[in-house]
């Protein structure tokens, strides 16, 4: 028996005591001493020149200490590479306050530091900018000629693969066919946590950076470039964060212009945006997809054609992967897909959840369920006669693949069954309609270099160190969790630290990599550091493992003791204090196996089963019951897991009913850029939500056989929900989010 | 937000006064809107006058069998006053189906009837608006105009008042009464909120230095045939698309008395008299109150996006009449409207 076996158990989060006691720090909180703050001015306009900015009349209000803007800012890094952060797109990053030139609506153009909060947000409105406007071009739907194929990605952007088949011939001659145009607008990501950076001066040109990001090696490495720091003298922690989801992936210029102004007053200083400001940078960017599928008499798909637009910014080309899931995930021999973005006056859109593919399975699910019903088939059994047992994309086998489990246990548990086919056929007690519809996806599964730490001191605590990110997904517990179990300990013996330069270097969070990078890192530290406890229990008087090799013995329940034999054993306590050592360290990394990986296809799938509830009349919908079933490898914590995923329902929600960010054409400026009117979802919006995990062993995508969870359950929700409304109305919206007045 | 004095004051001439003394200031409630306002630069009071300490905090019954609220009530204790909830149950749904729990509890009867518009542009400095500053133009015409109005409506500005308990406020037709430099005096209900004409940066009809002391309710009540139907873009936290308060006094099936208010629609709580007279006498029949709907929505308006408001209003008119003389509304402990 054993009662150190973490990983799968449903653990609760090691950091919620932290949290919610308040003693857990964000990146604008840390307490520092002389602060100065930072406040933002923003350009009201979306192209043009700033001609005069009248900082003296602010500089004279007693306090206030400088007025940063591109008139006295010093010279920096010249090249635009020194302003490439490790997950830049192609093109030229944008420079805050570099100089005269508008770019995009709600571009920094000074920064106000003053003695306290308050007064700077007063300079701030007082300050007088002029600007010369010029014309400028928000509109996606206008520029569709201008879109073109980016040329030059971000890593992990990868064209689509080229045509298979006669997609269009196999079309013409198809019995069932659909072709369509989808449509959301933007989504800024939101997070609770406003962007803020608090910068410490440490004297001497060194400072300590507490920011709030995915990566802290990301922005190291960014601001070490910029200003010409040292890695040594440029430390960047962020120990917790209010929610990410993407946009701390790459630094802000909140963070370049906090340390801009440290470095220059040789002060520490810091810089929260505000809501309005965190509409001011990268979003899911607006998208346009055209969708072209033919099924023939039997049902299987005999073409499909996805083509997606969207927009980017004229200074960077923002790529994601939108179409290529649409190759992939069902089986068919007559493929096209096309991608393209268009440069507009707007800020570069920035990933955000699913990138790409929370976008392309709007348009691929709606296309299929249009496509089920023009072919008179149910729209499950009719991704089960197009099941892909194979990657057609990279024609690879998948390295595991259990999505046909999630359709069958996700519809038994849903009641899949009492369906009836035809649009407006089930009602409530009410009257109300009712409607079920599916979508669902395919994301990556990828892993990435990390490294990590270990140490145990003489009363057996370990200390486990990664400078990986943790955006509230639940990277702690279930770090805690591996290193607990390798090594046998009791999880409340164990420590984990994250999102620090000075911790060993580890990846950015985001692409749903952490669990197996880091993860994996973590296994293998605490299994060299085993390695070494090991020796140091054999060189005990009488030691039962003398003659053990690592691969014999198993660290449980506090004890190193023989595989073969439970009762030869030694308290690793007593290990360590008859050792004399006050403290055994080790450290290691972990790389993906990319000679085993690269014959395989590695993803993760889901099926999303929702129900609607339609007022018609009102035009209200409700989504009553969601089954999300995940097929994402080995799940290291049920618990984590599941609210990651229901995080992720509850947003594809809003992504289907709510959620978007207007742009007012005439001013180039997003409108709603507030919380009252930017909507997601409320608790008076979400009901029931069920996670299903099926079961899926792999030992090719890494040794813990994880496939990361963060992403993958977004995908299909907002196609379902739309879908559901389809089956209940009989009305079919192909533009997101469907608010009351589509359906009146 | 600039810097400001601040003055808590104690007794109804002493606000009034220290109002009158200082240039630029403003009265404050719960601060739920008028903070707001500041922190964007779009109020800019130099001093404030909080009312918070003032006696006027009381619900009591008045002598001709009325209700008086008082002004520094919150609109959580309003709502959930026994009297309000038995007597006028309308009220009770309408605050609830506005803000969040702990918007009503901070939030105060009087800074509710004076909260300002929601127009997105009312809130941005970087766009013209007539009401935030008057000659620079309206940007929502022509523009995103969602939320904005479709009745009553002018050339300079097409914003609509956006709160609930207005709307029944509307229907059940108090007085307010107010102090202010020139003395006390009452405004009946339906003349406090203006249409903004060419002068939309007025709001009401309070003179300035008015305070208002409390809003009373007429004995009667409608507490047997009432809705109030809001319709939003999402289940809770949403201001009104459209929104109506429906009372109805009924002989059998026979319509004796009928009250109906919009919100979500017009730069005031729009109640339609004359739609009220064509239900009087009328059955309680859906034909009948597609007649009514048809009467208010006489001469509405769409401004682009918000066009699909007219439609809306009519059909929830229609269905929030229906409830009330369905008479299945109740005053709740819950919140109702979201149930699907
Ligand atoms: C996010 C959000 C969502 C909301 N959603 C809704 C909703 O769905 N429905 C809804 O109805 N409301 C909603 N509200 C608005 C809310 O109801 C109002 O903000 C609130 O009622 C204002 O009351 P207050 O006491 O806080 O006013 P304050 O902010 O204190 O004052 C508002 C104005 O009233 C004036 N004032 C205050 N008291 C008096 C007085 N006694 N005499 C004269 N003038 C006075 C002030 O000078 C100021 O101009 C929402 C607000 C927010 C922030
Ligand atoms: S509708 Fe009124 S509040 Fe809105 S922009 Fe026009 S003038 Fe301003």
């Amino acid at each position: 028996m054993s009662t150190t076996n973490y990983i799968g158990k449903p653990t609760s989060r090691v950091d919620g005591p932290a949290k919610v006691t308040g003693t857990a720090r964000y990146a604008g909180e840390y307490a520092v001493a002389n602060l100065a703050y930072g406040y933002v001015v923003s350009s009201p306009i979306a192209k043009g020149k700033i001609t005069k900015i009248h900082a003296d009349e602010v500089l004279a209000l007693p306090g206030v200490i400088q007025v940063f803007s591109h008139e006295n800012v010093p010279s920096l890094a010249w090249f635009d590479r020194s302003y490439k952060d490790l997950v830049a797109p192609g093109g030229s990053p944008f420079r805050a306050l570099h100089d005269a030139e508008i770019k995009f609506s709600q571009q920094p153009v000074a920064l106000v530091v003053a003695e306290n909060f308050e007064l700077a947000r007063y300079a701030a409105s007082l300050l007088r900018v002029e600007y010369e406007q010029e014309a400028h071009e928000t509109n996606l739907e206008t520029q569709r000629a201008k879109g073109y194929e980016p040329g030059r990605g971000k890593t992990g952007f990868q064209p689509p693969p080229p045509p298979r088949g006669n997609p269009d011939k196999a079309w013409e001659e198809a019995p069932h066919r659909m072709e369509a145009e989808y449509v959301h607008g933007a989504q800024h990501h939101n997070p609770m946590e406003l962007f803020a950076t608090t910068v410490e001066w440490r004297g001497d040109g060194k400072i300590t950076a507490y920011d709030k990001t995915q990566g802290v090696y990301n922005v190291q490495q960014y601001l070490t470039k910029i200003f010409g720091l040292k890695k040594d003298d440029c430390r960047v922690v962020n120990e917790y964060m209010g929610g990410g989801f993407g946009a701390g992936l790459r630094p802000q210029y909140s963070v370049f212009l906090a340390v801009l102004a440290a470095l220059e007053l040789k002060r520490s200083v810091r810089l929260t945006l505000t809501r309005q400001q965190m509409f001011s940078f990268g979003h899911r960017p607006h998208t346009l997809q055209y969708l072209k599928l033919a099924a023939n008499a039997d049902g299987s798909l005999a073409a499909l054609q996805h083509h997606a637009l969207h927009e980017t910014s004229h200074f960077e080309d923002y790529t994601e992967n939108v179409v290529n899931w649409s190759g992939m995930l069902y089986q068919c021999e007559n493929v096209k897909l096309g991608y393209q973005i268009a440069k507009l006056d707007v800020y570069t859109p920035l990933d955000m959840r699913a990138p790409g593919a929370a976008s392309g399975s709007v348009g691929l699910e709606i296309a299929m369920d249009e496509l089920a019903y023009e072919a008179g088939l149910d729209p499950l059994e009719f991704r089960l006669r197009n099941y892909a047992e194979r990657d057609q994309n990279q024609d690879k086998p998948f390295s595991s693949k259990k999505l046909r489990e999630c359709y069958h246990q996700g519809a038994a548990k849903f009641g899949w069954d009492q369906r009836t086919q035809a649009p407006r056929s089930m009602r409530d007690a009410d009257g109300k309609l009712i409607g079920w519809g599916i979508g669902g996806g395919v994301w990556d599964a990828t892993q990435q270099k990390s490294a990590a730490k270990a140490s145990i001191t003489a009363d057996g605590k370990l200390t486990v160190l990664s400078g990986a990110g943790e955006n509230g997904a639940g990277t702690y517990t279930i770090m805690t969790q591996i290193a607990a179990e390798t090594l046998g300990l009791p999880i409340e013996a164990v420590t984990f630290k994250l999102g620090d330069t000075e911790l060993p270097e580890a990846p950015l969070q985001g692409g749903s990599w952490t669990a197996a990078s880091v993860g994996t890192a973590v296994k293998n530290t605490c299994e060299a550091l085993g390695e070494k406890l090991l020796k140091l229990a054999q060189k005990m008087d009488n030691s039962p493992l003398k003659d053990a090799k690592p691969e014999d013995v198993e660290f449980v329940n506090g004890q190193i003791r023989l595989r073969a034999d439970a009762n030869q054993a030694v308290v690793l306590r007593d290990v360590l204090q008859a050792s004399g050592e006050t403290k055994v360290e080790a450290d290691s990394s972990a790389m993906p196996n990319m000679l085993k990986q690269q014959q395989y296809s590695l993803h993760s799938h889901n099926i999303v089963f929702a129900e609607v509830k339609v007022d018609e009349e009102l035009g209200t919908i409700h989504v009553t019951r969601v089954v999300n079933a995940v097929a994402a490898g080995r799940i290291l914590n049920l618990k984590t897991a599941r609210s990651q995923v229901l995080g992720s329902v509850v947003w594809g929600i809003g992504m289907a009913l709510m959620e978007e960010t207007v742009m007012d054409h005439k001013f180039g400026r997003y409108v709603n850029h507030n919380f009252a009117e930017y909507h997601v979802p409320v608790n008076a919006d979400i009901h029931d939500i069920d996670v299903l995990f099926v079961e899926e062993e792999d030992d090719i995508v890494n040794p813990l056989g994880v496939k990361g969870i963060g992403e993958v359950g977004m995908l299909g929700v907002a196609a379902a929900v739309a879908n559901a409304v389809y089956h209940a109305t009989g009305k079919r919206v192909r533009d997101l989010p469907v608010m009351i007045d589509k359906l009146l | 937000m600039n810097s400001f004095t601040y003055h808590r004051a104690t007794a109804v001439q002493d606000a009034v006064q220290d109002k009158a003394g200082h240039d630029g200031s403003a009265y404050i409630g719960g601060g739920t809107n008028l903070i707001d306002l500041m922190k964007e630069n779009v109020a800019r009071p130099t001093h404030l006058v909080s009312v918070g300490k003032l006696p006027l905090a009381d619900i009591e019954n008045l002598p001709d069998g009325g209700l008086r609220l008082g002004a520094t009530a919150s609109n959580a204790d309003t709502a959930w006053h026994d009297e309000v909830k038995s007597r006028y149950p309308l009220l009770n749904q309408a605050i609830l189906a506005g803000a969040s729990p702990q918007l009503r509890n901070a939030a105060t009867n009087g800074g509710n009837l004076m909260q300002r518009t929601r127009c997105y542009y009312f809130y941005d400095l970087a766009t013209p608006c007539n009401k935030r500053e008057p000659g620079s133009g309206c940007s929502a015409i022509g523009g995103f105009n969602r939320v904005c109005g479709i009745l009553g409506t002018s050339e300079s500005c097409i914003a609509t008042h956006p709160s609930d308990m207005c709307v029944a406020l509307a229907a059940l037709a108090p007085t307010v009464r107010v102090s202010g430099p020139g003395g006390e005096r009452s405004i009946a209900f339906d003349d406090f909120h203006r249409l903004p004409g060419n002068q939309p940066e007025k709001d009401n009809t309070l003179e300035p230095g008015e305070l208002i002391l409390s809003i009373d309710l007429p004995k009667e009540g409608f507490n047997k045939n009432f809705s109030y139907l809001k319709l939003r873009d999402r289940s809770s936290y949403a201001f009104a698309l459209v929104s109506v308060a429906a009372a109805l006094e009924l002989d059998g099936n026979t319509i004796t008395d009928a009250r109906l208010a919009l919100g979500g629609v017009a730069h005031k709580p729009w109640r339609d008299q004359a739609a009220e007279d064509l239900l009087k006498g009328q059955p309680a029949t859906v034909e009948t109150f597609a007649r009514a709907a048809a009467k208010v929505l006489e001469g509405a308006q769409g401004h682009g996006s918000n066009d699909f408001k007219v439609e809306l209003a009519r059909r929830a008119i229609v269905r929030a009449l229906k409830q009330a003389a369905e008479g299945t509304q109740t005053a709740s402990d819950v919140f109702q409207n979201s149930n699907p």
